[in-house]
């Protein structure tokens, strides 16, 4: 059976995602060693070693998120949350800076490497690189890549691959975007946060919600339709006499019914994304996908996917897995 | 809307017109007195609020006749008012009654409420999402938390908010399923 990845933001959540069916959980420290460090969210190194002990009870492990770049004189943070992750009995770091794989090869080489997708290792010879040179032996892959793509890399290289199946969906080279960072100053890829919250302001209008990002109004959403997260590469913008997203369309990825064909192109892992929703949310979307995923290892068809409205834009996309555009 | 796809619930009518009497100033009072008990039963909460718990939010549940300002840090502190009397705060939430308690019990999602549009935020969006990411992790129930501070009168209030939310649809208890793989 494809192993599930789901996410966590809170210990809840991370209770209701094991007790849903997923294999793995995947969560990070409440600092910026990770890319959702988002007020209220995250792990205590103590909270953490609880998680672990939680889901390793009950045959599903966790995945430590250290996915952020360290600032040059800040590495010890970074140093300290490998340690944490290694003493909490996590069963992988998942890692995109090269200097923290080095410091991870070399001072926690018994602790599973991941290569998260912020690394945005999208060909056989970058992930061979990050294998050959860190011992990396899991890389998730960008959201860029068509199925045939997958499969194409696959035969070329000796590591798992894990891909996204659900949620947010970022359309950008993942760990290189400077959008956030244009807007506001912080990134996903520095301080763990795409438009942050701090920089968020919606306000009610007579013409309806309007949300700004710094000092850029990004969205204005007439009454009724459906709302979508703050992100500049979702934005909605005028420019002469033109408007529209410029980048893409508010939806969210839902691959469900490619499960069966990313299972042929070699994909050991599939995940979820979301460790900013509910528990309500992750308890949901975990049932369904593992409903998804015991069908496709029986052979059987696949459940129809009913998540749509969970999703931002309230719609799904294949994204690219399945693009007839270059 | 709810996870399974359904309309949200409203808070019904004749409810809504009975809790319109109630004095604001003792209603302030009860809820800050329950507030801190929840609070002191669930320590975590103000730990993971960390510096957010210094912002002040107003909630507003837009089918009932009040709303509440809430300030966390000050024990928390509740106090209820007519909703365009409500005092000045960091942030406000809105929403059905149903949406809002829904999401205290893990029964809806509140990025979902927000791209249906039932729920509306505004002013301070990281005080607003400290609070919701809280909430979230403390597995709040409220109507238990009530029955157990209610003593020996628990047993007829658990039946009486078993016959409220049987008959309004509203979600007042937290959501309890497993998903059977476990």
């Amino acid at each position: 059976m494809m192993e599930l990845v789901c996410p966590a933001g809170t210990p809840a959540s991370l209770r209701a995602a094991v007790d849903a069916g997923a294999h793995a959980v995947y969560c990070g420290f409440n600092d910026e060693t990770n890319a959702r460090n988002f007020p209220g969210l995250n792990f205590s190194p103590e909270e953490l070693a609880e998680g672990i002990a939680y889901a390793h009870d009950r045959g599903a492990k966790v995945l430590v998120a250290l996915n952020t770049f360290p600032r040059a004189g800040g590495e010890v943070l970074w140093h300290r949350a490998l340690a944490n992750a290694e003493s909490a009995g996590a069963d992988a770091v998942i890692l995109a800076d090269l200097g923290l794989l080095d410091y991870a090869a070399t001072h926690h080489p018994n602790l599973r490497r991941h290569l998260s997708v912020q690394a945005a290792a999208a060909n056989p010879d970058a992930i061979n690189f990050y294998a050959a040179t860190f011992g990396v032996r899991r890389v998730v892959l960008p959201r860029v890549l068509t199925v045939d793509e997958i499969r194409a890399i696959n035969r070329e290289i000796d590591v798992e691959t894990e891909v996204f199946v659900f949620g947010g969906l970022c359309v950008m080279a993942e760990g290189r975007c400077s959008l956030s960072s244009y807007a506001t100053g912080r990134s996903p890829n520095m301080n763990g946060v795409c438009s942050p919250a701090s920089h968020v302001v919606y306000s009610e209008e007579t013409d309806g919600l309007r949300a700004r990002l710094g000092d850029f109004t990004i969205h204005r959403t007439p009454k009724g339709q459906p709302a979508p997260y703050p992100t500049l590469c979702k934005g909605c913008f005028t420019s002469g006499e033109q408007t529209g997203h410029v980048f893409e369309d508010p939806v969210s990825l839902d691959a469900t019914q490619l499960i069966p064909a990313l299972a042929k192109a070699g994909v050991t892992a599939l995940k979820i994304e979301g460790r900013q929703r509910s528990r309500a949310y992750v308890a949901e979307v975990v049932r369904s996908f593992r409903a998804a995923v015991e069908a496709q290892a029986a052979g059987l068809p696949l459940p129809q996917g009913a998540l749509a409205r969970l999703a931002e834009g309230q719609a799904g996309t294949t994204g690219a897995y399945a693009k007839t555009w270059r | 809307m709810t996870l399974d796809g359904t309309e949200l619930p409203r808070c019904p009518r004749a409810i809504a017109l009975a809790m319109r009497p109630l004095p604001l100033p003792v209603l302030g009072v009860a809820l800050t007195q329950f507030a801190r008990r929840v609070t002191d039963s669930h320590p975590g909460l103000l730990r993971r609020l960390g510096p957010y718990a210094q912002r002040t939010v107003l909630i507003d549940p837009t089918d009932l006749p009040f709303a509440f300002w809430l300030d966390p840090e000050a024990g928390p502190r509740i106090s209820a008012h007519r909703r365009h009397r409500a005092p000045a705060a960091d942030a406000r939430i809105a929403g059905p009654v149903a949406a809002l308690i829904g999401m205290l019990h893990g029964r809806f999602d509140g990025d979902a409420l927000f791209f249906s549009r039932d729920l509306t935020i505004e002013g301070d969006t990281e005080a607003v999402l400290a609070l919701r990411n809280a909430l979230d992790d403390a597995e709040l129930d409220l109507s238990e938390e009530l029955i157990r501070l209610s003593g020996p009168a628990g047993a007829l209030l658990r039946r009486l908010l078993a016959g409220v939310e049987r008959v309004s649809g509203l979600p007042l208890h937290r959501d309890d399923r497993n998903g059977g793989f476990a």
